[in-house]
């Protein structure tokens, strides 16, 4: 008995009566383990666009994102139309952020005369700690545009309708590392008016991208759209004739409030139905546009502070 | 056998006899503001600081979620957060320190006491000594601490590429602001 009264006694001096500030500093490591707090992946890409197409990143909520895009012409042109840089085919546009999900945006194109207009929405955000974390970030963007060139044939009975067609996609991307973030762009477009009677109104695409970051401020990506076999009825070499499939390839420089994409792309066009199904260019022929996207933000309504 | 239990009630109610020592929060607030004569104020707060003090030690601790500091300007905040203090590396900033004059304090009566802060501050990886003023205010049913200090971003291996260079200033005023409970 005494034994066992010395020794609960003994164990009761040895313990720490006083903790020393390490100790303190776990029992905030684990409280705060209890709080399970979310950790979202952030900047997954620099800018809305990864080079021609949609990326996974909104415009923040209350942002309004002005991007002025140029493509120029084609460097195989030689040095009479000095390598493409006589020529443009431009885009500028509007985006906005009205909440931390939901992006809207419109857009003015040279090629086609065209105006677009679209909705992004995040329905899943790539996370990991506290409850539910997922892999991936998935969004959805629909895209509708309209081409106003004048009619090329106006003598038959032209439809207001016939100049619009729709883009809906998902972006599927995961965060791999700080350096390496890859996407996946499931893309279905449908044109109320196909160019030519063989061709068809409704096209499947699959786009992949992704970028590798080569210092704090500056990415080098790669994006690629093909059409794929199911859009095209049999024996039509699996490819809207006259087409080829969109590839970019380019680096997003940062500078404080500006973001610059600078790329080289056989595509002409800059809204969805443009570089995914209407992309004459072979780019390994050097049927090449250099090209570049200017980002500028504008935070229009601040964040209101948490009190 | 009585001995025995008394004893045993002596070891149990030890660890707790030491945690009604302690003040705890997890709601304290930390901000800064970097003094630049830009138009666009670098500043931002984070709402969501931990911190414990040991009342009869004097020792004190936080820790800080380097995410959990909100800007106005989300641009601003990605930029923090990504070309700055690369928060995915670095995810805390913590602070293990000492009130020096603790003697001078009563936390049983109430009132503003001035304080001195020694400790070591790991931010971006990099630890360093600090020494900061601050005031322990005590009310009923309330103790809260203050401090007001600043930093070299220098000092933590934060360097400012020149372009941006007369929007950030090299130094860093920090506020601290915490209201603690007892911790149970």
């Amino acid at each position: 008995m005494k034994n066992l009264m010395l020794f609960i006694f003994l164990l009761g001096i040895s313990l720490p009566k006083i903790y020393a500030q390490d100790d303190l500093m776990k029992m905030l490591d684990e409280e705060s383990k209890k709080d399970k707090k979310k950790d979202y992946a952030t900047a997954t890409f620099k800018t809305s666009r990864l080079i021609n197409g949609h990326s996974i990143e909104n415009a923040a909520a209350g942002v309004l994102d002005v991007k002025i895009s140029h493509r120029f012409g084609m460097v195989n042109k030689g040095s009479y139309e000095l390598f493409g840089l006589d020529q443009a085919s431009m885009r500028i546009g509007l985006d906005y952020g009205i909440s931390k999900r939901l992006m809207i945006g419109v857009g003015r194109s040279t090629y086609q005369k065209q105006y677009d207009g679209f909705g992004k929405f995040k329905i899943i955000r790539q996370s990991t700690g506290g409850n539910g974390s997922w892999p991936i970030s998935v969004s959805a963007v629909s895209t509708v545009m309209l081409k106003t060139l004048k009619w090329e044939d106006p003598k038959r009975q032209n439809y207001y309708t016939s100049r619009l067609s729709f883009a809906h996609q998902l972006l599927i991307a995961r965060k791999f590392s700080e350096g390496l973030s890859l996407q996946l762009i499931p893309s279905y477009i449908h044109s109320n008016l196909a160019r030519t009677v063989t061709e068809p109104n409704d096209i499947f695409a699959m786009g992949v991208g992704g970028r590798i970051k080569l210092t704090k401020r500056l990415s080098f990506n790669v994006e690629y759209y093909h059409v794929l076999p199911i859009s095209l009825a049999e024996g039509e070499n699996y490819m809207i004739t006259g087409t080829k499939n969109s590839l970019a390839i380019g680096f997003d420089i940062e500078t404080g409030g500006h973001v610059f994409q600078l790329h080289f792309t056989n595509s002409t066009g800059m809204t969805e139905k443009s570089f995914i199904t209407e992309t004459t260019g072979d780019f390994f022929k050097g049927d090449i546009h250099f090209g570049f996207n200017m980002s500028r933000v504008f935070t229009i309504k601040q964040k209101r502070k948490k009190n | 056998m009585k001995k025995v239990i008394l004893c045993l009630l002596f070891f149990i109610s030890a660890p707790f006899a030491d945690a009604q020592n302690m003040l705890m929060t997890k709601t304290g607030k930390v901000s800064f503001t970097s003094q630049a004569k830009s138009p666009e104020k670098v500043e931002a707060e984070n709402n969501e600081v931990s911190s414990i003090i040991n009342t009869q030690t004097g020792d004190m601790v936080f820790a800080i979620l380097i995410k959990s500091f909100h800007f106005a300007s989300a641009l601003m905040e990605e930029h923090f957060n990504e070309n700055y203090v690369e928060s995915n590396k670095y995810p805390k900033a913590s602070f293990k320190g000492k009130i020096i004059n603790l003697s001078s304090v009563n936390f049983s009566k109430a009132g503003a006491y001035a304080v001195t802060v020694q400790g070591e501050l790991t931010f971006h990886g990099v630890t360093k000594n600090l020494s900061a003023p601050g005031s322990i205010t005590i009310k009923p049913g309330k103790i809260s601490a203050s401090s007001k200090f600043h930093v070299k971003l220098k000092d933590f291996n934060i360097s400012i590429p020149s372009l941006v260079a007369d929007k950030i200033s090299e130094d860093i005023d920090i506020t601290i602001d915490c209201t603690y409970e007892p911790k149970n």
